[in-house]
C-alpha cells in the first residue's frame, strides 16, 4: 500500500507536462486502489477470507510484530496483515477510524484511558473468558502488567511490547568528578542539588516544553508521599481525591525543587522530542534525568559511548514520612493488543490466536534482542541476550518487585482530563500556578 | 435570457461554467462548515455513534471559559503584531525589489526561499535555533536582551517568538505581492515627479503608496485572516505554552477537538472563528472602499 502511494509522488516531481499528467493519473489510480483496499479489509464487510488488519505504532520495536505476523500467517488459514501507522498521529488516527468500516481488527494501544471510550461504546472484545480458559497463557504475563489492561474488572488488552518504568538516570562521570553517590533518600537528593549547583552542573535535566516529562515528577512524588491509592481514587473517577493533602504536598515539593534550582534556570525552553534534554545529560551539562526506561535505548543510539561507560540508573528515592512504598513504580507498564468487537465467528477466534503469539518463546526472544524488557514471567533467563543485560535486568526486577505499578496519568485518565491536566502541571513548574491554585485547578477537571 | 444567449454566442463564460467550482466549494467548504455549526450544538467524543444534541451548552460554556477569553485576546495580539511587523517590511522590500537591476532579482529570489519550505519544517528549524542550551539563541541571546536564551519561559517572549517565526515565513509572500503591485505603476508618474523636483522619499509617499492602495488591502486581508487561523507553528514551537500563554484560538480548537476529543465544544470554537474572520475581512474591505473597485489610475 505504501509503495503504491509513494511511487507516483516520486514521478510527480519530473518537470514535463506529459510526465505530470501521467503522474496525476497514477496518483488518482493509486488513491482509488488504496480506498478500495481499505474498504474491503475492514471488519465492516463480512468476507471471511480477508486478512485481519493489525495496526501497530511505527517505531524501532515494530520488527518484533513483523516477525510475529509472518509466523502466524504460516500456520493460520486466516491471514494477518500488519499496518504500521507513523507514531505521532497514531492516537488520532485510530480514534477517527474506530466505529467506521476502516477500523483495525486488532490494534496497539496504551490500555487505560486510551481505550476507555471504546469500552464504553462496546467496541472491544472482552478477553476475560479467554484468559480464564487458557490459564497458561494468562500466567505467562507478570500479573501487575496484565492487570493494567483491565477496565471495570474485565481484560481488554494483552501485553505486546516491553515494560517502560520511569527511572532516575544519572551521569556517572559528573558524579565521580563531584565525589558523590546517587541519591538513596530525599535528603541525599536535596544535598545533590546544592552540590551540583556549586559545580555549575544542572542537577536535573527537565524538558519544560514537553509537559509529560514534568508529569513523571508529579507521579513519583505523589506516589511516595501519599501512596498509590491516591491516584487510584482519582483514576476511579473521584475528582475530589485531588484535594488529598498529599497532592498539595506534592505541588509544594515541586515548587521547592524549582526554587532550589534543581532544574536549572532555563528548563522552560528545553524540549524532549528534539533530544535536547537527553543531550544535556550525555554532554555532562546535567547530572540526573527522570525518564522512562526507553531513555536507555535513546542514549544508546544517539550517544553510544556515553550509554556504554557513563550512563547510570537508580530508583526514585523515598520521601521522609511518605506513605508510599519506595518499591512502587510509575510509567507505562507496556503496550497492549486489543480486538475490535465487530469481528465475529472464526475471524474473532483467529484474532485471539494471533494475540497468543505474544507469549511465545520466539516473540519474547525477538523482544529481548531488540533491546526491550518483556512483560512475561519467563523473560529473566532470556535477558542475558539483551544488548545491555545489566540494564534490562534491573528494569525487569524493578517492575517485577513493584507492589504497585501506576500507569502514566495522561494515559490512565480520559483524554478530556489528560490534556488540561498536563497544562496545569506545566503551569505549576513554571510557577504560573501556586500549589493551592494547582489543587483547585485539578479538582475542577471533568 | 437574452443576455445569456448573447454571451454564449460569443463564447464568453455563462453560469454553467461556474458549476464545477460552485459544486467543489459547496462540497468541501460550505458543507463541512454547516456540519460544524450543527456539531457545535451537540456533545460528541468523535467515536462512531451519532452525536447527542445538547442544545446551547457548548455556547454557554464558550462565553464564560477563561481559556477561550485568553485565546481570543492572544489571537488579537498575534494578528496585530503580525500586521505591524509584516506590512512595513514587505512593503519596503517589495518596492525595492520592483526595480529591474540584476542584483535585486538575485536577492529577491533568495528572500523568497522561506515561503517554499513547509511551515512544519520551518518551525522545527526555529525550535532548534531557539534551544537555550544548544541553539543559536544560547550564543546571541545575551546580546539582544534575552538572558540565558530562555525564550519560552514567559508568555510575552514566547508570543514574540511565534510572531517572529510567522513573519519570517510570510514576509516573502507579501513582498511578492508588493513587488507585482509596484511594477504596475507607470514610469511616467515618476518621470513627471522628478521633473517637478520630488525626491525618492516624496515619490514613495505621493506616488508609490497611494498607487499600492489595493495591494495593501489585499495583503492586509490575507495577513489578518492568516494570523487568525494560524496554527502549525504554535503546535510545534510552543504547544500553546508556557501554560496557556500562546494558546491562540485555532490551537485551542485543535486541543479541544483532537486531544481532549470534545468535538462539540471544538466546533463551537471553530464556528466563532469562521464568523469573526469573515466579519473582519468583510469589514476591512468595506471600510477601505475596496468593493467600489475604484481604479488607482483615475484621472489618467
Amino acid at each position: 500500500m505504501r509503495t503504491a502511494v509513494q511511487g507516483p509522488a516520486r514521478g510527480g516531481r519530473k518537470g514535463t507536462r506529459r510526465h505530470r499528467a501521467a503522474a496525476l493519473t497514477a496518483t488518482a489510480l493509486a488513491a482509488s486502489l488504496v480506498l478500495t483496499a481499505c474498504g474491503s479489509g475492514g471488519p465492516g464487510e463480512e468476507s471471511s477470507d480477508a486478512a485481519l488488519e493489525v495496526w501497530v505504532y511505527q517505531d524501532a520495536s515494530v520488527t518484533v510484530q513483523q516477525a510475529a505476523v509472518e509466523r502466524f500467517n504460516e500456520k493460520s488459514d486466516i491471514k494477518a496483515e500488519l499496518v504500521e501507522v507513523p507514531g505521532q498521529n497514531y492516537q488520532d488516527k485510530m480514534r477517527s477510524a474506530m466505529g467506521t468500516p476502516n477500523a483495525p481488527d486488532i490494534f496497539f494501544n496504551w490500555g487505560g484511558g486510551s481505550i476507555a471510550n471504546f469500552v464504553e461504546k462496546d467496541m472491544l472484545v472482552d478477553l476475560t473468558p479467554e484468559l480464564k480458559k487458557d490459564t497458561e497463557f494468562r500466567d505467562s504475563f507478570i500479573p501487575a502488567i496484565l492487570n493494567e489492561g483491565k477496565i471495570d474488572d474485565k481484560y481488554y488488552g494483552i501485553p505486546m511490547r516491553g515494560m517502560q518504568p520511569v527511572m532516575l538516570f544519572y551521569n556517572k562521570k559528573v558524579f565521580k568528578e563531584a565525589g558523590v553517590e546517587p541519591p538513596k533518600t530525599w535528603d541525599d537528593l536535596l544535598d545533590l542539588v546544592d552540590t551540583f549547583k556549586k559545580e555549575g552542573v544542572t542537577p536535573f535535566a527537565l524538558a519544560g516544553t514537553t509537559p509529560w516529562t514534568e508529569l513523571m515528577w508529579v507521579e513519583y512524588l505523589l506516589d511516595r508521599i501519599g501512596g498509590a491509592e491516591v491516584f487510584d481514587r482519582i483514576r476511579g473517577g473521584d475528582s475530589s481525591a485531588w484535594g488529598d493533602p498529599a497532592v498539595l504536598e506534592t505541588a509544594r515539593t515541586i515548587q521547592d525543587l524549582v526554587d532550589r534550582g534543581a532544574f536549572g534556570n532555563k528548563y522552560q525552553s528545553v524540549d524532549y522530542d528534539s533530544g535536547a534534554a537527553s543531550t544535556l545529560l550525555a554532554k555532562d551539562k546535567a547530572a540526573m534525568f527522570l525518564m522512562g526506561s526507553w531513555e536507555y535505548s535513546t542514549q544508546q543510539s544517539n550517544n553510544p559511548d556515553f550509554a556504554k561507560s557513563d550512563l547510570g540508573w537508580t530508583t526514585f528515592p523515598a520521601m521522609p514520612d511518605g506513605k508510599g512504598d519506595p518499591r512502587n513504580v510509575v510509567g507505562n507498564p507496556t503496550n497492549y493488543w486489543s480486538v475490535n468487537s465487530s469481528l465475529k465467528g472464526e475471524r474473532r477466534e483467529a484474532a485471539i490466536e494471533f494475540l497468543k503469539t505474544t507469549a511465545e518463546e520466539a516473540y519474547v526472544k525477538d523482544m529481548v534482542e531488540n533491546g526491550e524488557v518483556p512483560a512475561t514471567t519467563d523473560a529473566e533467563e532470556q535477558l542475558a541476550s539483551h544488548p545491555a543485560p545489566d540494564f534490562a535486568l534491573s528494569a525487569y526486577d524493578l517492575a517485577l518487585d513493584a507492589p504497585s505499578y501506576t500507569l502514566s496519568w495522561d494515559q490512565a485518565l480520559p483524554a478530556q482530563q489528560a490534556s488540561p491536566m498536563l497544562t496545569n502541571i506545566q503551569k505549576l513548574f513554571n510557577k504560573q500556578l501556586d500549589p493551592e491554585k494547582f489543587v483547585d485547578a485539578m479538582k475542577a477537571l471533568k | 435570457m437574452k443576455h445569456v444567449a448573447t454571451t454564449s454566442r460569443v463564447g464568453r463564460p455563462g453560469i454553467a461554467w461556474a458549476v464545477p467550482g460552485v459544486l467543489f466549494f459547496a462540497l468541501f467548504a460550505v458543507g463541512p462548515m454547516l456540519l460544524v455549526v450543527y456539531l457545535s450544538f451537540t456533545t460528541w467524543d468523535g467515536l462512531g455513534s451519532f452525536p447527542s444534541v445538547s442544545g446551547t451548552d457548548n455556547w454557554e460554556r464558550l462565553f464564560d471559559d477563561p481559556t477561550m477569553r485568553q485565546a481570543v485576546k492572544l489571537s488579537i495580539i498575534l494578528t496585530a503584531a503580525s500586521w505591524l511587523i509584516q506590512t512595513p517590511i514587505s512593503l519596503l522590500l517589495g518596492v525595492w525589489s520592483a526595480g529591474r537591476q540584476k542584483n535585486r532579482a538575485v536577492l529577491s529570489a533568495i528572500f523568497f526561499l522561506p515561503l517554499l519550505a513547509s511551515s512544519v519544517a520551518l518551525a522545527l528549524l526555529w525550535k532548534s535555533l531557539l534551544d537555550p542550551n544548544f541553539g543559536l539563541i544560547a550564543e546571541i541571546g545575551p546580546w539582544i536582551g534575552i538572558e540565558n536564551g530562555n525564550v519560552f519561559a514567559d508568555g510575552t517572549s514566547a508570543m514574540a517568538a511565534v510572531a517572529f517565526v510567522a513573519s519570517w515565513q510570510f514576509i516573502p509572500f507579501h513582498t511578492l505581492l508588493y513587488q507585482g503591485g509596484a511594477r504596475q505603476i507607470p514610469k511616467s508618474f515618476y518621470e513627471a515627479a522628478s521633473l517637478d523636483g520630488a525626491g525618492t522619499v516624496r515619490q514613495f509617499f505621493t506616488i508609490t503608496l497611494p498607487q499600492l492602495r489595493n495591494t495593501v488591502i489585499t495583503s492586509s486581508v490575507l495577513m489578518v485572516v492568516g494570523a487568525l487561523t494560524f496554527f502549525d507553528t504554535v503546535l510545534i514551537l510552543t504547544e500553546g505554552g508556557p501554560g496557556t500563554d500562546t494558546t491562540i484560538v485555532p490551537y485551542l480548537m485543535y486541543e479541544t477537538g483532537f486531544q481532549a476529543y470534545d468535538m462539540g465544544y471544538a466546533s463551537a470554537i471553530a464556528t466563532t472563528l469562521v464568523i469573526v474572520a469573515t466579519a473582519i475581512s468583510l469589514l476591512m474591505v468595506r471600510i477601505s472602499g475596496f468593493t467600489a473597485m475604484r481604479s488607482t489610475r483615475e484621472g489618467m
